[in-house]
């Protein structure tokens, strides 16, 4: 499903110099397989996820999704296969606030080509307990209700893969069961491919495969560089 | 969901900032309504003057746009006069005959002939001197020594012709002004005006009286001294039938003449200059002192004649007996009419063949006597080259607030830009690619362009119905909430003057609607560009 050969991203310091932060020779994520990746602060765990979403462009290197090296196709093509075969939910849930719960869903699909499923929406908030909360706006819902829509919204364009960076990083710890749970669940109801990053041991202790950043990545941090990955 | 609705929830998540820039726009969008709409009243009320029912105006030698101010809007300073006898030149014989057999001239030739016929028989010089005074007395004139000169020594008047121009011309009314009731002048004419004259000949319509009746030449009851007024007057000033009013000699401020004249007529709302107009009996307006001309006068361009001797005494006597004459008109109930040469007009509106015009307008203008001006001509060169530039002038400084709004427009989206960078990174997360996020800002720009402007539409039809009462009350022009003036040609708008499209035509306003949306894309490209630029990762955080 998800293949990386030889990633390499750097950043710029202020001065111009380069600061690597990815240097993976192989990362592989088969179909339906959910992965957890771990690794310390400043890691470039979320680098990685959007890289491979490809909201951060690679240096150099493949990034294979369902057969299409994005790596070298334009940006458009790259937001297009990010529509249509990508799903994200992020650690602070970035709801629209402007939005209902079924919008802000519905934008999950917006950009994808194709029809927009107004029932899939509504099921997949009834899938995460929130078919009562359908035209609440994000200020109107709790924290763990807030990522429940980031939930499904990631997931309404029907992904081959979603990557979930710490969804549950600001939730507290009986919601976090919870949404690990829901998001496992629907992944594998759906047979999307998932990468996790997370902190939490108890989270990535569920998970068949667990990988450490630190270990496929060969650029190695030291307490000064790792803020700038984060 | 579609961008549409994207970039409307976009407006509403902002409401407050989001109708204070579309108010901002609104109001603009509203001014350009107003300037239209009151374009629109100016070029209708232009059209209702320019049906005037005649295509020519004759009258003195000089600035022929202030002949038509004068003559059509009754407006402007009072122009110089004409002679009478010039106006008869416009008239078919029968009429120029009864008219010229009012003429001292003619009346003293009359005198003279008959005291020559007397003297013949009587074969005595003496008698004859006798008989002349006598017979120059009984027919009402002085016996001043200007007046002697003229019975004996003046042209004879030449009868049975038509006039000079009678036969090119369908109509011929005159017109003398001067006078003023309150503000508005007063036009001393003849009952042809009302009863002969259709000013508007697409409708057939002549002036139309809303209570009473047109003055006639002589009224038992009130001899020559009748009136008619207009519309605004009667409204403004109050006047009613059987009111009596009394022109002010030259100015609003110029002393009250003594003759009352008797409103026997009001006129309905015409929309045209007749509305804010008294119109009296040309007859009376004669009577009326210091309207008499004198009769040593010298028509322009004469060879100044040789004055017989006149002694001190002879001059007193001559003044006394001018004046006892003028007093003894001014005290008549119903005095006789004045002598044609006592007469002037100050204009002659004719109606004549629109193929006989030009060829009359050079027989008049090469003369020394009068000027023939195209009303027409003129007005459409005043509305061309005065107002129209006014108009234009009005529209683009309302075009300009319209930008200024369309600059707050932008200013407002791209202040939220800072704050929407990061909903704009979520969108790109979700899939969105550059150009989709920079569209939602246009389609954000257009609605609040649009949306403002169908406020501004709004707000400047309902301000047209508030003002709508004023406005016809000022120029006639009636205009309701659905006033769709001034509109442009298809053809004008394309650049071509053949086909079908050309012969339509368009409301201006229906121009806003492409110019919203052009402004609306100027002034969102600048945030839409912010928006296609914006780093998404950075912008997301996390």
């Amino acid at each position: 499903m998800l293949t990386l050969r030889n990633i390499k991203k750097s950043y710029r310091e202020p001065d111009g110099t380069p600061l690597p932060i990815l240097d993976i020779p192989q990362f592989t994520v088969a179909d339906g397989e959910q992965v957890v990746l771990v690794g310390r602060s400043g890691c470039g765990k979320t680098t990685l996820l959007q890289t491979i979403a490809g909201i951060t462009r690679a240096d150099s290197g493949e990034i294979v999704i369902d057969g299409i090296d994005i790596a070298t196709k334009t940006e458009g093509y790259v937001d297009r296969v990010r529509a249509a075969k990508i799903g994200y939910v992020f650690q602070t849930f970035n709801l629209l606030p402007g939005f209902s719960a079924f919008e802000n869903v519905m934008l999950g699909m917006t950009f994808a080509r194709g029809r927009k499923d107004h029932g899939r929406a509504i099921q997949l908030l009834d899938r995460v307990g929130l078919s009562h909360r359908l035209t609440h706006r994000p200020a109107a819902l709790s924290v763990g209700e807030q990522q429940r829509v980031a939930v499904a919204r990631a997931l309404a364009n029907k992904p081959s893969l979603l990557l979930a960076d710490e969804p549950t990083a600001n939730i507290d710890p009986r919601n976090q069961q919870k949404i690990v749970d829901l998001i496992r669940e629907t992944c594998r109801e759906e047979k999307v491919s998932l990468v996790m990053v997370t902190h939490s041991t108890e989270v990535s202790g569920q998970f068949d495969r667990v990988d450490r950043l630190e270990e496929i990545n060969q650029v190695k941090f030291n307490d000064t560089t790792a803020g700038a990955a984060a | 969901m579609s961008l549409f609705r994207i970039a409307l929830r976009s407006i509403t998540q902002r409401p407050v900032a989001s109708l204070l820039t579309m108010i901002s726009m609104g109001l603009g969008v509203m001014l350009v309504v107003a300037v239209l709409s009151i374009h629109g009243v100016v070029e209708q009320s232009f059209a209702n003057n320019a049906s005037l029912g005649y295509n020519v105006a004759i009258g003195a030698k000089g600035g022929k746009e202030q002949l038509v101010l004068n003559t059509v809007y009754y407006l402007s300073q009072p122009v110089e006069n004409i002679w009478y006898s010039y106006y008869c030149e416009f008239l078919p014989q029968a009429e120029r005959d009864r008219l010229l057999k009012e003429s001292f001239a003619y009346r003293s030739h009359e005198a003279a002939w008959q005291t020559a016929e007397l003297a013949a028989l009587a074969g005595d010089q003496g008698l004859a001197g006798a008989a002349l005074s006598q017979s120059l007395a009984a027919v009402g004139l002085p016996l001043a020594p200007d007046a002697r000169r003229q019975a004996t020594d003046g042209p004879a008047v030449e009868l049975g012709r038509h006039g000079k121009y009678g036969q090119l011309t369908e109509m011929a009314i005159p017109l003398c002004l001067g006078d003023y009731f309150g503000r508005f002048r007063v036009v001393g004419t003849t009952p042809k005006l009302f009863d002969d004259l259709v000013y508007d000949i697409e409708n057939n319509r002549k002036f139309e009286f809303a209570q009473g009746r047109n003055f006639v030449h002589h009224s038992p009851e009130h001899g020559y001294f009748e009136a008619v007024v207009g519309a605004k007057v009667a409204r403004e000033l109050d006047v009613k039938l059987g009111d009596e009013i009394s022109p002010r000699h030259g100015a609003p401020e110029g002393h009250t003449h003594e003759r009352k004249f008797t409103v026997v007529g009001i006129l309905k709302t015409s929309g045209t200059p007749n509305d804010r107009a008294v119109f009296v009996n040309m007859e009376g307006f004669y009577l009326m002192e210091d309207h008499a001309k004198p009769l040593d006068q010298q028509r322009p361009g004469d060879q100044p004649e040789e004055a017989a001797p006149q002694s001190d005494e002879e001059a007193r006597k001559d003044l006394e007996a001018r004046r006892k004459k003028e007093l003894e008109l001014l005290r008549a109930a119903d005095p006789e009419p004045l002598p044609v040469e006592q007469r002037e007009v100050t204009a002659i509106l004719v109606n004549a063949d629109p193929m006989i015009a030009p060829g009359l307008e050079n027989a008049i203008n090469e003369g020394r006597d009068a000027q023939l001006v195209l009303p027409i001509k003129v007005i459409y060169e005043l509305f061309e080259f005065i107002v129209k530039p006014v108009q234009w002038t009005l529209l683009a400084l309302t075009a300009m607030i319209c930008v200024v709004s369309g600059i707050s427009i932008l200013v407002s989206i791209y202040n939220s830009m800072s704050e929407r960078r990061h909903e704009i990174a979520v969108m790109r997360a979700l899939g969105a690619d550059r150009y989709t996020v920079g569209w939602i800002i246009l389609l954000e720009s257009t609605l609040l362009a649009l949306g403002g402007g169908m406020l501004g539409w709004l707000a400047g039809h309902t301000l047209c119905l508030a003002a709508s009462p004023i406005i016809e009350d000022q120029t006639g022009v009636t205009i309701g909430f659905w006033n769709w003036e001034p509109a442009i040609s298809l053809g004008t708008l394309l650049g071509t003057s053949s086909g079908r499209l050309a012969t339509l035509s368009l409301p201006l306003e229906l121009l806003l609607v492409p110019a919203l949306l052009v402004l609306a894309i100027v002034v969102g490209f600048w945030p839409a560009v912010s928006a296609y630029r914006t780093d998404v990762a950075k912008s997301l955080g996390k």
